[in-house]
């Protein structure tokens, strides 16, 4: 699998040193409606983009936790997929070049290759198509901090077991994260009733284009309401005021337990570098 | 050093490091300014280190008093005879003067993580400038206020675009110990750009932003 290992190398350096397309546009439209330090602000970002991807260096010094969502066809090897998924990472960190971001838990000593316990994170589905496609995201930390679990009902925020309860919490979740974690931001919303499950599906989110609606229509009405909410908090782009708080705001649902009603928020900053290599 | 200088449309004040207490108390919150001369980096390792070990101010390799600590996790390659080095090697080897060091990446970081410790590290080091980005809690405002010290926000995420304007990377501390984003670092810099959002009169912009979102808030949860 050496060429597929390759590959990989390439989506890394990819998606370290752009910003996918629909970001760029939704980056330029909040530039166009801003004004003074925020439009300042969003100027410099997107000149730094420009300045990344013409002399191929990351876009953040952040080049993040990677994630990487992998839907493979039947009879191909997860363990082999593994392998060539850190093969690729240990390369790509000297390449591209990645900041090596993977620390020992116990040691507080830097492997220096990004590979460590449980580092890339790496999920695995099988699919019936016969092509493999591989998702990558570049996740970076500073805005995994921001991110928050609510478990519903919720008294103080007058949050109950419905999609207006989901409303408040993701409000919640912006009002605390304040400008701590670059925005504008992508918002990742995960609902159901397994506290793990919720945390995958919210980060999942974040893989959607900027411009993809729900096919769920309430769903659609809820990221259209959170998006215009979200902006109306005025915290702005870098946190120092302005319309432009959140570009995207997109929601997931799993079946919950009677007894559960969990809402994950998964916080993107602007750079929201995600990749796909089909094979 | 201070002056005023005129930077694109807008005005930033132009200040060179080291700084006087006399330089920050002539910043206020939403002053634009440009920065020169040399400043260190240091996050949560440096800051967990300093508080902890209390290192007497030889046994630091470089001169923290009226410098700007700069909240940062940079990538940095090493140029020898090869054209790059593993950071692996980064890591191992001793740093001399005959190697360069290239910075790649170098946007700021998140400061509120070093809230703890921060306010201490100014008092007892001298320091009079923080660049970080979004923003500090109240305990650093106060240290802030009562020694001359502001805070200044970057470019979040502009990590390419900010390290165009590090002139060159002077030397490194802690490199083995900590890795390659959490060593001390020092840069001489050159009109690298920032926003006072924190100044030493006790007013900050996170605080009024802040407030204005919790209004916000407040009418969208009725």
């Amino acid at each position: 699998m050496l060429k597929l290992r390759d590959g990989i190398v390439e989506l890394y350096k990819k998606v370290a040193t752009s910003i996918p397309p629909d970001v760029v546009v939704a980056l330029k439209n909040a530039h166009e409606a801003e004004d003074g330090l925020a439009k300042e602000s969003l100027g410099i970002i997107l000149e730094n983009i420009n300045t990344a991807r013409q002399s191929e260096r990351p876009v953040c010094q952040d080049t993040g936790i990677p994630v990487f969502h992998v839907r493979m066809p039947r009879g191909l090897s997860q363990n082999g997929m593994k392998a060539t998924i850190i093969d690729a990472t240990v390369i790509a960190t000297e390449k591209v070049p990645l900041r090596p971001n993977a620390v020992d838990i116990l040691t507080d000593r830097n492997s220096g290759n990004n590979t460590g316990a449980g580092f890339p994170v790496i999920y695995i589905e099988e699919v019936s198509e016969d092509r493999l496609r591989i998702d990558l995201m570049l996740k970076g930390a500073g805005c995994e901090n921001a991110g928050q679990t609510y478990k519903l009902p919720i008294e103080e925020l007058n949050a109950q077991r419905d999609l207006d309860g989901v409303r408040r919490c993701v409000l919640d979740a912006v009002f605390k994260a304040q400008g701590r974690a670059c925005p504008p931001y992508t918002i990742g919303v995960g609902i159901g009733g397994a506290k793990d499950q919720v945390s995958i599906l919210a980060k999942h989110q974040l893989f959607r284009r900027i411009t993809e609606i729900s096919e769920i229509p309430e769903i659609a009405a809820l990221e259209s309401r959170l998006l215009n909410e979200i902006n109306s908090l005025s915290i702005g782009p870098m946190g120092l005021g302005g319309k432009t708080t959140a570009i995207g705001v997109k929601v997931g649902t799993n079946h919950r337990h009677p007894a559960s009603y969990f809402v994950e928020i998964s916080v993107s900053c602007w750079a929201n570098r995600r990749g796909r290599l089909i094979w | 050093m201070v002056e005023e200088a005129v930077s694109g449309q807008k005005s930033a004040v132009i200040i060179k490091t080291p700084l006087t207490k006399e330089d920050v108390l002539g910043l206020k919150i939403g002053d634009m300014v440009l920065i020169s001369g040399k400043i260190v980096t240091g996050r949560d390792r440096v800051h967990k280190y300093l508080f902890n070990e209390k290192p007497k101010k030889d046994e630091i390799p470089f001169d923290l008093k009226g410098s700007i600590l700069y909240h940062c996790g940079p990538i940095i390659t090493k140029r020898s005879n090869k054209l790059k080095v593993t950071s692996d090697e980064l890591l191992t080897q001793t740093l001399n003067t005959d190697t360069e060091l290239r910075l790649i990446a170098g946007g700021p970081t998140t400061s509120i993580r070093v809230e703890m410790y921060e306010p201490w590290v100014i008092r007892e080091y001298g320091i009079r400038g923080i660049i970080g980005k979004g923003g500090m809690g109240s305990k650093t405002l106060e240290a802030m206020r009562e020694c001359g010290c502001v805070y200044l926000h970057s470019i979040s995420g502009a990590a390419v675009y900010l390290a165009d304007r590090v002139k060159r990377i002077i030397d490194g501390w802690k490199i083995e110990e900590f890795g390659m984003p959490e060593a001390m670092w020092l840069f001489e810099v050159e009109d690298f750009p920032a926003i006072v959002t924190m100044d030493a009169y006790g007013n900050s912009l996170h605080r009024e932003i802040e407030k204005i979102s919790m209004e916000n808030l407040k009418i969208l949860l009725g």
